[in-house]
């Protein structure tokens, strides 16, 4: 396998807002390291707040960073022909609403010198993939939140870009909207595209992300593979549902479980998994049956909950 | 310069479907016509009047559009963040700006030459006669115009659109004073002191001198003008809106997009 390419790398990138009269310094980004390789699916994870969009302004050359630096496809932020080989979606995306989907995207795609039939057939297959063929010639200010969400993925990937930077792409969105998003992205990563995603929807980063980053209060908590982070920090149990358990198992069961709910002739049980074994064999001792049997692995949103309890450093490494 | 085009034509089409721009244009025109029955009003010099009424009125509307319509090119844009998807894409922030500007400026020729239309219709009317004066006034309004855009960006691309619009009514009026106020000063029976003639120096010298686009006083009076002065007055336009973009550029491309 060929060595990983880095594609988005940020070095102590930090930015400080001035606000008020009297200009107090307000630090919304607080010397983030990042690294994107080539070819993955990046969740950038915080609550609201915690300087997700204004890292990608900055990426983006909406912002200038206060200090620290930046590379997009190895070349410095700030270069304007960076841009010619990304997309991005801002979030809760504006446009133009007197133009209707079509002069949108031919617009968009004029200013990536796009011309031609060969815009017309891209504007269409993007109308396509974003499920927007019906509505081309509709204004977008009779546009619904969700339809200038995907006008908005669309065009951004007018210039079908190598980098894809979306900020909040499933925000406003219904839960088939999402999934639509979300197979769009999987598409992307199969056509060897590099998506960069901020969310605060932990569900859909879980599902998608190669490697995600939390971010709290502008600093870097924690980064790494989706699977190496839910391993390392989860805490699992194990829950077992049984009934028609004799008195005396039952009670040596509260003492193995932690936690034991009896309704009626039914317990549900919640229990550490080096214990399965010996709840499994008391159930069995009590003559009663066995129902169910969950192992619970710890989610992201879990990880996320408890991460954002700690208190934040700088510089963690993946 | 596609770029720049896209922009500019797209800018136009936002200009074309705003209802600011129809309302300025049909009041422009109410005002050409009414000179009409102004002129059934006046005894004698009806067609001083004419002229003098419809040179301002295209004068004036012009104006307005390009200071209500320049302060919203970019304040608007970063208003409702639709700047967002334009500055991330690989286009300079200079020519997004420039863009921006002809587009309006485009916007202005169309709706002079809709007024200028008018104002030959009414003269027609009154069979008062067409000199080539009146289209030489005509085209340095345009340029005042193309000026006083450059003015409208300048001011929009550091403050709010409320402040914008103030400035640059002030340096409009301001702009059509200072050749007298300078003219004044150097009287020698006028007294003032050393300081007040500085000012009025400074002023004339620092800000446009708008006056120089008049030509209502030589069109009513049938006194020709000098095609080196006139092409002086173009080129000393030209380098006011020069020099406004290259200010404006240089302030928008500091700027955060919070």
């Amino acid at each position: 396998m060929s060595a990983p390419v880095s594609i988005l790398r940020t070095q102590a990138l930090t930015k400080v807002f001035r606000v008020g009269f009297w200009g107090r310094k307000v630090t919304a980004l607080d010397g983030l390291d990042l690294d994107v390789q080539a070819g993955e699916i990046f969740g950038f994870l915080g609550p609201n707040g915690a300087g997700k969009t204004t890292a990608l302004k900055i990426l983006l050359g909406l912002l200038y960073p206060t200090s620290g630096q930046a590379w997009l496809l190895d070349r410095p932020i700030g270069t304007v022909s960076v841009r010619q080989q990304m997309g991005f979606l801002p979030e809760a995306p504006y446009f133009y609403e007197y133009l209707t989907a079509v002069e949108c995207l031919r617009f968009y795609g004029r200013l990536f010198d796009l011309k031609g039939p060969a815009l017309a057939a891209r504007i269409d297959h993007l109308l396509q993939l974003v499920g927007l063929a019906d509505a081309r010639d509709l204004p977008l200010r009779k546009f619904s939140k969700g339809m200038l969400q995907r006008i908005g993925i669309a065009q951004a990937l007018i210039n079908d870009p190598q980098l894809v930077i979306l900020d909040e792409p499933m925000s406003g969105l219904d839960p088939i909207g999402r999934k639509e998003v979300r197979d769009i992205i999987l598409g992307l990563k199969a056509s060897g595209k590099t998506v960069f995603f901020s969310s605060h929807i932990l569900h859909d980063a879980e599902m998608l992300c190669d490697r995600v980053c939390i971010l709290r209060k502008g600093r870097l908590v924690t980064m790494g593979r989706v699977s190496d982070l839910l391993n390392t920090a989860s805490i699992q149990s194990v829950e077992i549902v049984a009934e028609g358990i004799g008195p005396a198992e039952l009670s040596a069961l509260q003492g193995l479980a932690r936690q034991c709910v009896v309704q009626g002739s039914r317990v549900l049980l919640e229990c550490d998994p080096a214990q399965v074994d010996r709840v499994l064999d008391a159930i069995r001792r009590g003559r009663g049956g066995l129902i169910s049997l969950n192992p619970h692995r710890s989610s992201l949103e879990d990880l996320f909950i408890r991460e954002m309890g700690r208190p934040a450093t700088k510089g963690v490494s993946s | 310069m596609s770029r720049v085009l896209a922009i500019a034509l797209n800018g136009m089409r936002e200009h074309l479907r705003d209802k600011l721009l129809y309302n300025l244009l049909v009041f422009a025109l109410l005002l050409i016509g009414s000179s009409i029955l102004l002129v059934r009003l006046t005894l004698g010099e009806f067609e001083r009047l004419m002229l003098d009424l419809g040179l301002a009125s295209i004068n004036l509307f012009g104006v307005l559009i390009a200071i209500f319509i320049g302060i919203g090119l970019v304040s608007r844009e970063i208003e409702r963040k639709t700047i967002y998807t334009i500055v991330s894409k690989p286009i300079p922030r200079y020519q997004f700006l420039l863009g921006k500007y002809l587009g309006l400026v485009v916007t202005l020729l169309l709706n002079t030459v809709i007024m200028t239309v008018g104002f030959l219709l009414a003269l027609s009317v009154w069979s008062v006669p067409v000199t080539p004066l009146l289209f030489a006034a005509v085209g340095l309004i345009m340029v005042e115009l193309m000026v006083m855009t450059a003015v409208a960006l300048f001011f929009s691309t550091f403050t709010t659109p409320t402040l914008s619009a103030i400035f640059s009514l002030a340096m409009y009026a301001i702009g059509h004073l200072t050749a007298d106020l300078k003219l004044l000063s150097e009287k020698p029976d006028v007294k003032i002191s050393a300081m007040a003639r500085a000012i009025a120096n400074g002023l004339y010298y620092v800000l446009p001198d708008l006056e120089r686009f008049n030509l209502k006083g030589q069109v009513i009076h049938q006194q020709a003008i000098g095609a080196d002065v006139f092409a002086l007055t173009i080129a000393y336009g030209l380098a006011w809106t020069v020099l406004l973009l290259i200010l404006a550029a240089t302030i928008f491309q500091r700027r955060d997009f919070q």
